[in-house]
């Protein structure tokens, strides 16, 4: 695979740039100002492995973080949420400090030795399980976007945001472990006439949703790690749900209850909050599943192109309906489009990494991705949702292409609503 | 729920796999919307556990167990509401007492929340206004969200006459009950919210974009 991606890449590279690559080439082959010296770390001894540590990313890494939002202006930090730096992750997997956070009170730190998650409801038994239960079950690894319905609702008309850390950031790619829900499910016995299934924390906000018990028994975990290490406290510990493809307000973290029913509870969170306006002045309910969206990470807004010639377009696609099955890039503002090269592994549900070379001018461009799923479901511009959405305030669920303008300078913005 | 057992054979050739995550991708058999009408998106089940019996770790409990955790209300009927009362004047003084550092003078907003007063109407302009009369379809909800969540520095700690009270006087303050209501099990399912039918389900997908290659727009 590795190969054909690399012939593919040449084919395109050379149909794009006619031959200006070479040419630059060419150009940077000038003697530097002093032959390169021995660097220091190859005349000393490093440091010493310590007896036991966690290890840290290098010191020179700093400005790597998960950081809340510039945007909005908080005035509580108890329901809040940090965005993970998409503009610095090479791959598809989120590293486990860098996972965005989302909280409605607060993050506890909950003892795994005392807490116990029950099932009841409309069950033939209602059932407890210690967190040494759980890990017993037969498990699961699993590899997923998780992306909040928030990410981007700052964005939708004009530029709020400056990085692609605060426009897409409320997303993160992860390998989930647990035991799938139904198998818990089965144990305790689902009444027939049971349909809807109850989550609830054990945060200070006991954050609960309602979830449909088909879409809990296909494919929906609970979950105890995550990328080969405990689920962080932030994240859940010490046990989640994981509803893949679906807004991440459903997979409620530090799951203590689940509960079965024969209707949907109507939580505030369900009518209140994860609702998008409608043109008829009527409000779309249960909009659970995150549509097919993608977003080029470098070059992005804040970014800095230091010389034309070569750059790699490089970006994220995801799709709660499924596989991407293709990424379209233009650098004129949509005029003109190209299909971008898919990095496998391509999987259900997860991030998808593309990459298309450029040879940037040194003139005015902007940058788009499109992504396309499975189910052949094209990723819209705004303009497209507008036409089927009321776009007013702070709307949820917007998986609209994204434009990045560079200028003359190589200096990269968002320029959502005016491309 | 896994239905078809496969031979151990195949079961042990499904593990070797699991670590890809690329099976069961799109094209499984489970329907595109949940029995309520709920779009589910595709199908992505996992494989069958390949065990010959099921663990069978968990502990069996009766629902009294439960009971201090068993706190959710199905707002649209009431069902889980528990015994207890509240009137519009006790619910003022709980209201003095333990949310007006927060929300503000009858509620209508302070240092760190908006108002909880008004928006009715607000649907037509589209912009989400978040107090009871405009975003809760049902009374309950008011209920369920102040047991569970508030107040945000001591949540769970409120009795059910004193959410019964402040369910009273925020629905006083929008309007919606008299100032001489009491709330209880049986009469706040019963106050009509403005907005009881303001809700449609996801009918998503709602573009139909087509890839352009050329000459867009």
């Amino acid at each position: 695979m590795a190969k054909n991606d690399r012939r593919d890449f040449f084919r395109r590279s050379a149909a794009l740039t006619g031959g200006a690559i070479a040419g630059a080439a060419a150009a940077t082959s000038a003697a530097r100002a002093a032959p390169l010296a021995v660097p220091p770390t190859n005349q000393e001894p490093g440091r010493i492995i310590e007896e036991s540590a966690y290890g840290v990313p290098s010191k020179y890494e700093a400005h790597v973080k998960r950081r809340r939002t510039d945007v909005l202006k908080n005035r509580q930090n108890l329901s809040d949420w940090s965005m993970t730096p998409l503009q610095y992750q090479p791959g598809i997997i989120t590293p486990n400090g860098l996972i965005f956070e989302r909280h409605h009170a607060g993050t506890p730190d909950i003892d795994p030795r005392t807490h116990r998650l029950v099932i009841h409801g409309m069950v033939k038994q209602p059932l407890e399980f210690t967190m040494d239960d759980l890990v017993r079950y037969p498990s699961v690894s699993r590899f997923h976007f998780h992306e909040c319905s928030g990410n981007g609702l700052t964005d939708w008309v004009k530029p709020a945001s400056t990085t692609v850390q605060q426009t897409h950031g409320l997303l993160s790619g992860v390998l989930w472990t647990g035991v799938p829900a139904a198998t818990l499910l089965d144990e305790a016995g689902i009444d027939p006439k049971g349909k809807w299934v109850l989550f609830e924390g054990a945060d200070a906000s006991a954050h609960t949703r309602s979830v449909p018990l088909e879409k809990v028994l296909d494919d929906t975990l609970i979950v105890y790690a995550m990328n080969g290490e405990a689920l962080r406290p932030e994240n859940g510990y010490p046990v989640r749900v994981v509803i893949p493809g679906w807004e991440g307000n459903v997979s409620v973290k530090w799951l203590r209850r689940v509960k079965v029913s024969d209707q949907p509870w109507y939580f505030r969170s369900e009518t209140a909050r994860y609702t998008d306006p409608m043109p008829n002045g009527k409000w779309r309910k249960f909009s659970m599943v995150m549509e097919c969206k993608s977003v080029i990470t470098s070059p992005s807004g804040g970014q800095q192109l230091k010389n034309p010639g070569f750059h790699e377009i490089r970006g994220l696609a995801w799709s709660g309906s499924g596989k991407i099955r293709a990424v379209d890039v233009s650098t004129d503002g949509g005029k003109t489009w190209r299909e971008a090269t898919l990095e496998e592994p391509i999987m259900d549900k997860c991030l998808t990494r593309f990459k298309a070379p450029w040879d940037w001018k040194g003139g005015p461009a902007v940058l788009m991705s499109r992504a396309v799923d499975s189910t052949g479901y094209v990723q819209p511009t705004v303009a497209e949702i507008q036409k089927a959405r009321a776009i007013a305030g702070f709307v949820q669920h917007h998986n609209g292409i994204q434009p990045w303008a560079v200028n003359e300078k190589g200096e990269v913005r968002n320029a959502i609503g005016q491309a | 729920m896994p239905s078809a057992k496969p031979s151990l054979a195949l079961a042990a050739a499904a593990l070797a796999l699991w670590g890809c995550a690329q099976m069961g991708t799109g094209s499984g058999g489970m329907a595109a919307k949940s029995a309520d009408g709920i779009p589910l998106g595709t199908s992505s089940p996992h494989p069958v556990q390949p065990l010959p019996d099921k663990p069978r770790l968990g502990h069996a409990i009766s629902e009294a167990d439960v009971a201090a955790w068993n706190i959710d209300v199905r707002t649209s009927d009431g069902q889980g509401l528990p015994p207890g009362r509240g009137s519009v004047a006790e619910g003022r003084e709980v209201y003095a007492a333990k949310c007006v550092a927060c929300h503000g003078a009858d509620a209508k907003g302070g240092a760190v929340y908006g108002t909880m007063v008004g928006g009715i109407g607000s649907f037509t302009t589209n912009a989400r206004v978040l107090t009871p009369g405009s975003m809760y379809p049902y009374a309950p909800i008011l209920f369920d969200y102040i047991r569970r969540a508030m107040p945000m520095d001591k949540p769970q700690t409120l009795t059910a006459n004193e959410v019964y009270a402040l369910s009273a006087y925020l629905l006083q303050l929008n309007g919606l009950v008299p100032a001489d209501a009491v709330m209880d099990a049986s009469s706040l399912p019963k106050v009509q919210m403005p907005n009881r039918d303001g809700f449609i389900l996801d009918d998503r997908p709602d573009t139909k974009s087509v890839r352009c290659m050329s000459d867009c727009k």
